[in-house]
């Protein structure tokens, strides 16, 4: 089908019985999300042809790569595949590993000039790989991987190996990937908090298998998904910048049904800002308390209460008078659930003591994010 | 000059050229063969490996007879020989040629094979996944990373074919200036009680193989410093 990756992969691998199925769309990022060894790199390694389950699926915007009659080898694929290991052909110096996969005949609609500024590799071409950060080795080998023109990027666990340092200017790379190239990419991890970084959809897997795949925002806020009763439950929405606060340092940041202020460098109106919304950084009073140190205190409207072990329960909070906003994640003790009388459907006051921006840099009005749900998650300019 | 020196100076010549050759076939037959031995996981791959590393622990006399019944004219060589109007391939230039290839088959193929494993899958994968063909892969990933051990493995083998002698003395009867090589000149040095003679060559002999082996060593050490 046009305009969407479309994968599912059964069988028996070692000793790994894989069973994924889910289709995204060819927009923005995907995150596939699991604990360690639940076969997210296999099927990074499927996608690429370089394990052949026989019974598989994959296409990727209409073109397929395998089916029940074809399996197109790995060199006849378009994908562009780094794994957590940069393995930089340590013959080549670095400019010549950038253009091992690029074609011959310039010019490409990746250009050299274009990954060498956006992944910040001048400094490195004439360099032996053997001599340079693994930080550093690693842009080599998103470099790399994008000169060979793919209609696919697929980053397994590019962070797993690098040290704080490196990790931020690795983020920040990514970023700008995102935002300025028109392609896909899988981005593979096991780390929520890169995730809720730039992706725009999620597959959550376990133990070989897809448990829910969606829209980013949805799958955090939906309250069959695992992640919604998960330790590290949070939401990221998309927000407009409003306006700022220069007495103050405050931003003010629109998303449906709340306008927010978080203290934050100036941004110009407009721009798309990621916000972190942590379930434990917001509490739940029934009155609209008067004298509060905490500045973003919405209405909301209780859509769902989920049990968190015996002393905790997570509500599912919609912003905005009559819960028509973005929604939130609250997480309380189950005797202040019992003592203020929630139930769902109810209307309550939502203190948020904390909001995360999470991009580096601001982002453009996005053109990914498709879906339906992914759409509510964003700053309508009424709001 | 007596007739001895002559004799030397061919024999050293004909050394030369058989190691020359021998060290090009061995390189062209043995890359292939050790790609195949370090990337295949049938059973006739584990057979072919053990074949291919008898030389290195049966007796060169035996292996030089083996080849004799071979290359003689009742053996599968002489046949192959009657296409060119001879006998046999036993007691010729080519025999002796197929007897040092044999014999520096195992050092030359463990050498590169050893290269082929250690590189493991990663470097073929990436390449596959930039677009690069198997083949193109193989020689612009897989031949330059094996480089040292190529080196290694072309090295042992011309120095295996000078220092050979037992599988060449029977599979080439030892003929001056056609199948006589260093080697086995020294025998006749010795028993011709020659001792000063016999004291040079060997020395020159003893100081080759020292330069190989420090070459070799020279290589390794060069070769795992860069890659670290």
């Amino acid at each position: 089908m046009p305009g969407r990756i479309e994968i599912a992969f059964k069988g028996q691998l070692g000793c790994l019985a894989l069973d994924t199925q889910f289709s995204v769309p060819t927009k923005g990022v995907t995150a596939i999300f699991g604990p360690p060894e639940c076969g997210k790199s296999t099927i990074a390694r499927c996608i690429a042809g370089l394990e052949h389950l026989p019974t598989g699926f994959c296409a990727i915007d209409g073109e397929v790569w395998q089916d029940e009659t074809t399996f197109r080898r790995p060199h006849l694929r378009a994908i562009g595949y780094v794994s957590h290991e940069a393995s930089l052909f340590p013959h080549l110096s670095v400019k010549r590993n950038l253009l091992y996969g690029a074609p011959k005949p310039e010019p490409t609609p990746i250009s050299f000039e274009q990954v060498v500024e956006c992944l910040s590799l001048a400094p490195l071409l004439d360099h032996s790989p053997s001599y340079i950060s693994s930080g550093e080795r690693q842009r080599v080998a998103i470099g790399r991987a994008l000169l060979s023109q793919p209609r696919l990027l697929v980053l397994d666990e590019p962070l797993a190996l690098l040290d704080r340092w490196a990790k931020q200017d690795m983020v920040a790379a990514i970023e700008r990937l995102r935002e300025r190239l028109a392609l896909p990419m899988i981005y593979i991890s096991h780390d929520m908090a890169d995730i809720d970084r730039f992706a725009d959809h999620l597959v959550l897997m376990e133990r070989g298998v897809v448990t829910a795949a969606g829209p980013l925002y949805s799958l955090q806020t939906d309250p069959a998904s695992p992640l919604v009763v998960s330790r590290e439950a949070a939401v990221s929405l998309d927000a407009a910048v409003g306006g700022y606060d220069g007495r103050y340092g405050l931003l003010i940041l629109r998303v449906k049904g709340a306008r927010l202020l978080v203290p934050a460098p100036p941004l110009a109106p407009g721009f798309r800002q990621r916000l972190r919304i942590a379930a434990l950084d917001v509490s739940v009073s029934r009155d609209a308390p008067r004298a509060s140190s905490v500045l973003n205190v919405f209405p909301a409207r209780i859509k769902a209460c989920l049990s968190l072990a015996t002393s905790e329960v997570t509500l599912v909070l919609a912003l905005g008078t009559g819960g028509s906003g973005a929604e939130i994640l609250a997480r309380i003790t189950r005797f202040s659930f019992d003592s203020l009388g929630l139930k769902e459907g109810m209307d309550v006051f939502a203190q948020l003591k904390h909001v995360s921006l999470v991009s580096a840099e601001p982002i453009l009005p996005p053109t990914h994010a498709c879906t339906p749900a992914a759409d509510s998650a964003e700053a309508s300019a009424a709001a | 000059m007596d007739g001895f020196s002559a004799e030397l100076c061919e024999s050293i010549r004909l050394t030369i050229e058989l190691a020359i050759l021998t060290t090009t076939i061995l390189l062209i037959v043995g890359t292939p063969l050790a790609w195949w031995l370090a990337r295949s996981k049938t059973m006739l791959a584990q057979v072919v490996g053990t074949v291919v590393m008898l030389p290195l622990v049966l007796p060169q006399t035996a292996l030089g007879f083996c080849l004799l019944m071979l290359l003689g004219p009742h053996g599968p060589g002489g046949a192959l020989a009657s296409f060119w109007g001879a006998r046999s391939l036993a007691f010729t230039f080519a025999g002796i040629v197929v007897g040092s290839v044999l014999s520096g088959l195992p050092l030359v193929v463990q050498q590169i094979q050893n290269a082929f494993i250690a590189m493991g899958d990663r470097p073929l994968e990436v390449a596959a996944t930039l677009r690069a063909s198997p083949l193109r892969a193989f020689f612009t990933v897989a031949l330059p990373l094996a480089r040292p051990n190529f080196i290694t493995a072309g090295l042992l083998g011309f120095a295996n074919t000078i220092g050979t002698f037992g599988a060449v003395l029977i599979i080439g009867g030892n003929i001056p200036g056609r199948t006589k090589v260093v080697s086995a000149f020294l025998i006749d040095y010795v028993q011709a009680s020659r001792w000063r003679e016999a004291s040079w060559l060997a020395g020159g002999m003893l100081v080759f193989s020292l330069a190989v082996i420090l070459t070799v060593t020279t290589i390794n050490t060069c070769s795992r410093r860069s890659s670290r």
